[in-house]
């Protein structure tokens, strides 16, 4: 079949070629366009496929010298010690409280200012504060991180003496402010996407604007706020820099936010900056971590295509 | 008419959007307990005389009004009056049917709760349901989606929800427009039913409609640059019958419009 398609093709543009040479060329070109697009995609999907494979080879190996129960279950992590252990559970706990944390701050605070961005802001005021949003997701997160350690901590340990300079606490309420535009903006658009015959609906029966944004606004948008929030709570997951900077570099099985913590970032940071020789049981645990991180985050980033999916439908 | 018969009275009202007008000068009694049609030309102002009478008009940022708007002798706009309010006793009906995406139940119940309904929620979301005659094909189903439900059967629902808040007076705006002509005759069965109990204006540009269902009409159309005005008001029979006005004769005969 495609060779029938492409020996025709040579046929016709053979005749094209002498009767018309500018329809040749322009088949030449949109040929020569095709495969440039189609080199593109391929590239992309290639180094994506690249990278998954290599997690997953490198982690095999390590799998083939630690048992997987031993990793999954144990609460100590000390692969650079003399006493190895590899039990990546401090790491888990680590990245569940500066994620938890960071989502305590972003969730109730994104959602009150996209309430008000969506329903309450006069016109001009919302154009002018969107584009403000999006400029805060865009500042580096090392910047984030220096503002954790130099400005939060600080503040933090005058009012709790308990508070170490590397903790989660800071870290944590550091990246919720550092997801806040992005869960806010998200959630602005899922609300102002619910159509406006159901706030006059709402209206009509003597709704207040407050009614009207929390008993119907936000239950109608709600998947799309459910979708922001996931992909909010999977950048936690996956932030590198605020963490490595604010929370420490000490494996630690506990859920105290005041006590210098690891998280699964931070210690493949630690390891690839170190002087870890490569080959060696040591390196490969960076793999195995990651390839743990990376199926957090991938069933996290499913699971909001799922609830978006889900969403789009509502009001068909 | 007299006094105590008109629900709702305008005085001279004139409705701005920005420096433009969209009805001016409107002076109209609304019947109680009857059914007053607004027709017209499309853009003549229905939609924005009907959305007068339950202030609706304030959600649109630049819009004003001059004039007044009566309510039982008071007046709607006076700054001591709540518009919520005026809501709970005035419903609406819209062009689209526009069910809340909840189910049958809390489509019905929404009204009732936000104006914090103490007594039988069950009971008045069965007794709405029922004059608005949706519920024999709901009754087993209240829990589920109310999205689910046909064109027809949802702007049922929409009525059924505005019944619920209790109103003394329901608006509707082009109600059928967007459905088939059986389900158009059950909700103009469903207007006559009602109209025993509640005063109903309604806004449409199908004059059949108008000449089966309504009491009284007005008929509306844009002069200039004025916005709409009231060209004919009286009983629906005799302006069907016997139009004063020549212009009305050329719009209810088809001839434009
Ligand atoms: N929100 C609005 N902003 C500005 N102009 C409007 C708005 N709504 C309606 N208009 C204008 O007011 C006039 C009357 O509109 P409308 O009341 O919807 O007419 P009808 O319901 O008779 O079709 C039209 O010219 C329309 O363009
Ligand atoms: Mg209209």
């Amino acid at each position: 079949m495609a060779r029938d398609t492409r020996s025709l093709r040579t046929s016709i543009t053979a005749k094209a070629l002498s009767l018309l040479p500018r329809h040749w060329k322009r088949l030449l070109w949109e040929r020569l366009i095709r495969l440039t697009l189609a080199a593109a995609a391929v590239v992309s999907v290639l180094t994506t496929v690249g990278i998954v494979s290599v997690l997953l080879f490198e982690a095999v190996l390590f799998f083939q010298e630690v048992s997987i129960l031993e990793f999954l279950t144990g609460t100590r992590w000390t692969p650079l010690f003399a006493s190895q252990h590899f039990g990546i559970l401090p790491l888990i706990t680590a990245t569940i409280i500066t994620s938890a944390g960071a989502m305590l701050v972003a969730l109730p605070l994104g959602l009150l200012s996209a309430i008000y961005l969506s329903e309450y802001a006069p016109d001009p005021v919302r154009r002018g504060l969107k584009p403000v949003l999006e400029v805060l997701a865009g500042i580096p997160t090392v910047v984030y991180g220096y503002f954790a350690l130099l400005f939060v901590t600080p503040l933090l340990r005058q009012i709790s003496p308990n508070v170490s300079v590397f903790n989660g606490l800071s870290a944590s309420i550091v990246m919720g402010i550092m997801i806040l535009p992005m869960v806010s903006s998200l959630s602005e658009d899922a609300m102002r996407a619910v159509p406006r015959s159901l706030r006059e609906g709402a209206y009509a029966l003597g709704s207040t604007k407050l009614e009207v944004s929390t008993r119907v606004v936000i239950p109608a948008a709600l998947s799309g706020i459910a979708a922001a929030f996931i992909l909010a709570i999977s950048r936690a997951v996956g932030e590198t820099m605020i963490v490595a900077i604010a929370a420490g570099q000490n494996p630690t099985f506990t859920l105290n936010p005041f006590v210098p913590i690891e998280t699964m970032t931070a210690y493949i940071v630690q390891v690839s900056m170190g002087d870890t020789p490569t080959g060696t049981l040591e390196f490969k645990t960076i793999f195995a971590v990651g390839l743990t991180l990376f199926l957090l985050t991938l069933m996290m980033n499913l699971l909001s295509q799922y609830v978006v999916r889900r969403f789009r439908e509502e009001y068909e | 008419m007299q006094q105590s018969d008109a629900i709702l009275q305008t005085r001279g009202l004139t409705v701005y959007y920005g420096s433009k007008q969209a009805v001016s000068d409107i002076t109209l009694d609304v019947a109680r307990h009857r059914i007053t049609a607004i027709i017209g030309p499309s853009g003549c102002g229905k939609s924005t005389l009907l959305r007068c009478f339950n202030r609706m008009n304030d959600l649109i940022p630049k819009s004003r009004i001059t004039g007044q708007v009566l309510f039982e002798g008071r007046d709607l706009y006076s700054p001591t009056v709540d518009p919520t309010e005026i809501r709970y006793q005035i419903g609406m009906v819209f062009q689209r049917p526009n069910p809340f995406p909840k189910s049958i139940f809390d489509n019905v119940a929404f009204g009732p709760r936000i104006n914090g309904f103490r007594g039988d929620l069950a009971e008045l979301v069965e007794s709405s349901l029922a004059r608005a005659a949706l519920w024999a094909e709901v009754k087993d189903r209240l829990t589920s989606s109310a999205l689910a439900l046909s064109g027809g059967q949802q702007q049922r629902l929409c009525i059924a929800r505005a019944l619920a808040v209790q109103p003394q007076v329901i608006l509707m705006d082009e109600p059928c427009s967007s459905l088939d002509p059986i389900a158009t005759l059950a909700i103009e069965d469903l207007m006559r039913e009602l109209s025993a109990d509640y005063s109903i204006v309604i806004v449409t540009h199908n004059m059949q409609q108008a000449a089966r269902v309504s009491d009284y009409t007005t008929f509306l159309m844009g002069i200039e640059n004025r916005g709409g005005q009231i060209i004919e008001y009286g009983e629906t029979r005799l302006i069907f019958t016997n139009p004063k006005d020549e212009r009305t004769e050329a719009y209810i005969t088809g001839r434009f419009g």
